[in-house]
């Protein structure tokens, strides 16, 4: 598995849209912390962003290399080489380099800047977590789509659904659903509902540990009560550590039947 | 060396594999025939194990393939399309799939013969389709496996690469390997084939040597041949 990684990794490394995303990341650091000229507020609005584009590249990044890589994954696939092997290879290899786009395209600026005088870099370091996570889980969902679509352009419609409905449609729902039934104590609910998308509760985290959670009012309070405490904060890291392993469980379970 | 026992498979509604049984022994090149959609590449696929039968049984020396995987050690494959990680350069891919195997390779010699020391550093993304199939056909032959399989090995070759392609099948098999070979160009067959095995809806239609063919369809030419037994399907 480890040489599949490797060698997935560096097909990356070396494509130019590993180049554009990094330089990109590198690009909104710097205008960023120029425009804000304060390392907290520039966190909040990098936040905004990671938490909505993370998921996005994510995606197209997993579709994208499974269908790319089709017919070179048969050479592997005959191999001596296990199944399982192969395609967990690729996919650490994928996230792996994102997440290396991601850290290192947002850490130069802000380590440029002055983020370890700071107290800030805890924040920092939760928002670089937590986008690190979206990459792990957006890469195996879609990679998940596309193992379960033969279709290509099917298996980037549906990918592409999959962000929409969680980035955008679950908030809408989720608001519209708190509008009708305010009525009635909502707290619990929201909660449950934010740990069923992983972009929810990431930006959740964060907003949290921003201790700018009064903007939130009552909810907002609850969520404090709940996330702010090492107890959330184990619970919300657990959770979204479930939403890397169950896609990837499903994976495994997928690839034992697919034929290719 | 090969035993095939009662193969299902359906894609879908499709059954494409109808309780099969065919046997190959050791040494000699089979060109397996039929006509599109026969089921040549899923018969070839299910030895591989890169399709799951849904019924039935395959042996490769005497041992079932089915989930297991170190016994593709022992076996060369050249997939019918030949696409690389387009970032990769021709040497990089090469030295990959040597590293993945636990085996010997000799890609120099096979490097020279298809010409292709000048590709060696360009990146597999900016190759022709002609190029990419030798540097398919090197990543099979590298290795000394006792069971060599080519899925239309002949797409997109020139002449000459024919021709080196045909040298390197009689010599492989003159050291006693077992060839299986996929393909509709029916030269190749005639110049190299001892056995063919002609699948049909599913089930082996004819298996035997040339000759045997042509006496069974009354044909001297074994395109001739060839379409006569298609032309049964179409009938």
């Amino acid at each position: 598995m480890l040489k599949i990684l490797k060698y997935s990794f560096f097909d990356l490394m070396r494509s130019r849209w590993s180049y554009v995303y990094f330089v990109f990341y590198l690009a909104l650091g710097f205008v960023l912390l120029f425009l804000n000229n304060d390392l907290n507020k520039a966190v909040i609005t990098l936040m905004n962003i990671i938490i909505v584009l993370t998921p996005l590249i994510g995606t197209i990044f997993g579709v994208m290399y499974y269908y790319n890589s089709k017919e070179f994954t048969e050479l592997l696939l005959a191999q001596p080489i296990k199944r399982k092997n192969i395609f967990m290879g690729q996919y650490v290899g994928i996230a792996l380099s994102l997440t290396l786009s991601l850290v290192l395209g947002l850490g130069l600026p802000f380590v440029l800047y002055g983020l370890f005088r700071s107290t800030a870099i805890f924040d920092f370091i939760l928002l670089l977590v937590a986008g690190s996570f979206l990459n792990f889980i957006f890469v195996a969902l879609s990679y998940n789509i596309a193992l379960s679509t033969d279709n290509k352009i099917k298996g980037f419609g549906y990918a592409i659904l999959m962000w929409l409905f969680l980035a955008v449609i679950y908030d809408g729902i989720f608001l519209i659903s708190l509008l009708m039934f305010n009525e009635y104590p909502l707290d619990k609910f929201s909660l449950i509902a934010t740990m069923f998308n992983p972009i929810d509760l990431s930006r959740i985290l964060i907003l949290l540990k921003l201790d700018i959670s009064a903007l939130l009012g009552y909810t907002g309070a609850v969520f404090r009560n709940f996330f702010g405490t090492s107890f959330g904060m184990v619970v919300s890291m657990f959770i979204l550590a479930l939403w890397v392993i169950l896609p990837v469980f499903r994976m495994n379970a997928k690839l034992k039947k697919k034929d290719f | 060396m090969i035993e095939f026992k009662k193969l299902h498979k359906k894609f879908g509604k499709l059954i494409v594999l109808d309780g099969l049984d065919l046997h190959i022994a050791k040494g000699g090149i089979f060109a397996v025939l039929g006509p599109n959609g026969s089921g040549k590449t899923t018969l070839i696929k299910s030895l591989l194990g890169m399709v799951i039968p849904n019924k039935g049984d395959i042996f490769f020396n005497g041992k079932s393939v089915l989930k297991k995987w170190d016994y593709r050690n022992d076996l060369n494959y050249l997939p019918q399309i030949a696409n690389f990680p387009p970032n990769l350069t021709v040497i990089e891919l090469i030295n990959m799939v040597k590293n993945l195997r636990p085996k010997k390779a000799n890609e120099k010699e096979l490097i020279e013969l298809f010409g292709l020391q000048g590709f060696l550093q360009k990146k597999l993304g900016t190759l022709s389709g002609g190029t990419k199939q030798k540097v398919n056909l090197v990543l099979t032959f590298m290795f000394d496996s006792e069971l060599i399989i080519l899925d239309e090995p002949t797409t997109g070759l020139d002449p000459i690469a024919l021709i080196h392609l045909k040298d390197l099948i009689q010599k492989e098999k003159d050291k006693g390997k077992t060839i299986l070979i996929t393909t509709h160009i029916m030269s190749v067959v005639d110049e190299l084939a001892d056995e063919i095995v002609f699948l049909l809806d599913g089930k082996i239609y004819f298996k035997g040597s040339i000759d045997a063919l042509k006496k069974q369809t009354n044909n001297t030419n074994l395109e001739r041949a060839i379409a006569n037994l298609i032309s049964k399907q179409y009938a």
